[in-house]
C-alpha cells in the first residue's frame, strides 16, 4: 500500500509519532482556505464516525454561519463496543488528527477547538495531550480537552455538544443540528477523528486517500484495526485479519447500528461506504463482526439488543420502553424457546419504534434487529429453550 | 396553492399523556407504552382545527404544526 494511507510511517507498536517525525514524513500543514472546502467536497469524503454525512456539506454549512465564532469538536468518544480504530489513531498518529482540526479551525474561522475523547480511553487522551504540547502556542491557545462519558450515545454530535454546554451527554432535539447551533449556540463542526485525519491527508495530496479504517471483531484469528483500500471485500478483510478459525455463519457489517448478512453473501461485499449504501447497507464506524457457525445467533442478537436498550438515554418513551420490550422479547425466545406471539411483537414493535426518537439510537437498534430477524429467520422461528446447566 | 401542515412531536418533551390521541384519533394512535404514533402525510383540511387544538392542549407542549412543501415529506 502507498504512503498516503493514514497509518503509514513508524511501526504502530512504537506508539505515538512525534511532531518532528510527522513533519519530516508528511511536510508542514498546508494553508487552509475556502478552496479546501471545495477540495473536500470534490473528494467525496463522508464522516467516519458512523453517520457518513458528506464532509463538504457540513463544512459549507458551518462556514456560512461562522463569522469567526465557530467551534470545532474533535470527536474521539468512540463508544461503539467493538470499535478500536479511533483509539488506535489517537494513540499512534495524534498529529494527523490535530492537523485536520486546525485545518478546520482555519477554514471555518473557528475560535475554539475541543478534543472530546472517551474518558476510558486513557492512552488516547495522553497521546493527544502530549501531541498538543508539541504544537505552536497559537494552536494550543485554541484547544481544550473534554472527557466523553463511556456511553454509547455520548458520541452522537448533539450529545457531545450537550455535554460541553451543560455537562449532560444526552442527545438533544434536532433541528437545530450542531452545525447550525452547537457549543454556546455557535455553529459547531463535530467531526470524527478518523475523518479529520483523512482531511489532513487530502489537504496535502489533493485527493482522497482511498483507504478506510475498520475494526475486525468476533470469529477472526487476529481481531483488531486494519487500514484497507476502499473496495476491499469483506472476505479479503477477514483474510487480512488472519482468516476465520471456523466457518462463519454471518457477518455484522457496520457495528451495532449495522446489519447482519449471511456469510455466503457477505464475503463479496465491498468495504466502501458508498458502495455499501447502494446495497442498502452501511459501513457505520467500520466494525466488521464475524459470527462463527457454532455460536447461537439468537443469543448473540439478544445480548446486543439488551446492551442497546440499556444504552438508551431514557429521554424518549418509544426508545426507552420500546427497546427494553424488544430486548425482553428476544430474551424470552432465547431462554424459553420460540413463541410465535413474541415473533409477531418483535416485527410490530420494531417497525413502530423506528423514527420515533429524538436521536437515531432507536432507529439504529431496530435496523440491527430487523436485519437479524431476516438473516436468522430460521433460528428465530425454531429456537429451543436453553436449559441452564447447573454449575 | 393551499397550505399543507403536518404534526410534529418533540420526542424528548413528549411524556405520553395521550391527550392528542383522544382529540384526533383519525391521525394519532398510541403505541403499547402510550406514546403517539402519528399518521404520515399532511393533515386534511377538515381536521386542521382539531390538529390545532391538539397542539394547544398538549400538557407538555410537545406538539407542533409544521408547514410542508411537498407531499413526500415524512411526518415523523
Amino acid at each position: 500500500m502507498n504512503e498516503t494511507r493514514l497509518l503509514a510511517g513508524r511501526d504502530l507498536a512504537m506508539g505515538a509519532e512525534g511532531i518532528a517525525e510527522h513533519v519530516r514524513r508528511l511536510g508542514r500543514l498546508p494553508a487552509a482556505g475556502k478552496s479546501l472546502i471545495d477540495l473536500l467536497a470534490r473528494s467525496g469524503l463522508t464522516g467516519r464516525g458512523g453517520a457518513a454525512y458528506p464532509v463538504g456539506l457540513k463544512w459549507r454549512s458551518v462556514a456560512a454561519e461562522s463569522h469567526g465564532s465557530a467551534v470545532i469538536v474533535v470527536n474521539g468518544a468512540e463508544g461503539e463496543p467493538h470499535s478500536k480504530k479511533d483509539r488506535l489513531l489517537m494513540t499512534t498518529r495524534p498529529h494527523l488528527i490535530l492537523d485536520g482540526a486546525f485545518l478546520a479551525a482555519a477554514a471555518l474561522r473557528a475560535r475554539q477547538v475541543i478534543l472530546y475523547i472517551g474518558e476510558e480511553h486513557y492512552a488516547a487522551r495522553q497521546s493527544m495531550s502530549r501531541a498538543l504540547a508539541e504544537r505552536t502556542a497559537e494552536e494550543r491557545r485554541l484547544v481544550r480537552i473534554v472527557a466523553a462519558p463511556a456511553r454509547y450515545v455520548a458520541g452522537n454530535s448533539s450529545a457531545a455538544v450537550h455535554l460541553i454546554n451543560a455537562g449532560i451527554a444526552t442527545p438533544t432535539t434536532t433541528p437545530p443540528s450542531s452545525h447550525e447551533r452547537g457549543v454556546d449556540g455557535a455553529p459547531t463542526l463535530v467531526q470524527n477523528v478518523e475523518t479529520l485525519a483523512h482531511i489532513a491527508m487530502i489537504a496535502r495530496i489533493g485527493q482522497a486517500t482511498g483507504t478506510v479504517l475498520i475494526t475486525m471483531a468476533g470469529g477472526v484469528n487476529r481481531p483488531g484495526v486494519l487500514e484497507v483500500k476502499t473496495g476491499t471485500t469483506v472476505g479479503e478483510a477477514v483474510a487480512l485479519a488472519g482468516g476465520a478459525p471456523e466457518p462463519a455463519q454471518a457477518v455484522l457489517v457496520g457495528g451495532y447500528f449495522g446489519q447482519w448478512i449471511e456469510a455466503t453473501q457477505a464475503w463479496a461485499l465491498p468495504v466502501d461506504p458508498e458502495a455499501l449504501r447502494a446495497h442498502g447497507l452501511t459501513l457505520g464506524c467500520g466494525v466488521i463482526g464475524v459470527l462463527p457457525a457454532s455460536r447461537c445467533a439468537v443469543c448473540e442478537v439478544t445480548g446486543i439488543m439488551r446492551y442497546l436498550a440499556n444504552e438508551s438515554s431514557a429521554q424518549c418513551g418509544p426508545c426507552f420502553f420500546g427497546l427494553r420490550a424488544l430486548a425482553d422479547a428476544c430474551t424470552r425466545i432465547a431462554q424459553r424457546g420460540t413463541d410465535p406471539n413474541d415473533l409477531l411483537r418483535l416485527q410490530r414493535w420494531a417497525s413502530e419504534v423506528r423514527g420515533r426518537g429524538g436521536c437515531h439510537h432507536p432507529d439504529g437498534a431496530v435496523m440491527f434487529l430487523q436485519s437479524a430477524l431476516k438473516t436468522f429467520a430460521g433460528e428465530f422461528s425454531r429456537h429451543p429453550a436453553h436449559v441452564r446447566r447447573s454449575a | 396553492m393551499t397550505k399543507r401542515f403536518e404534526l410534529r412531536v418533540d420526542r424528548i418533551k413528549c411524556d405520553g399523556r395521550g391527550l392528542c390521541a383522544e382529540i384526533l384519533p383519525e391521525r394519532i394512535r398510541l403505541d403499547d407504552w402510550g406514546y403517539p404514533i402519528i399518521a404520515e402525510g399532511p393533515i386534511p383540511d377538515h381536521l386542521l382545527p382539531l390538529a390545532q387544538r391538539v397542539v394547544e392542549d398538549c400538557p407538555v407542549l410537545a406538539l407542533g404544526l409544521r408547514r410542508v412543501e411537498s407531499r413526500t415529506r415524512s411526518s415523523r
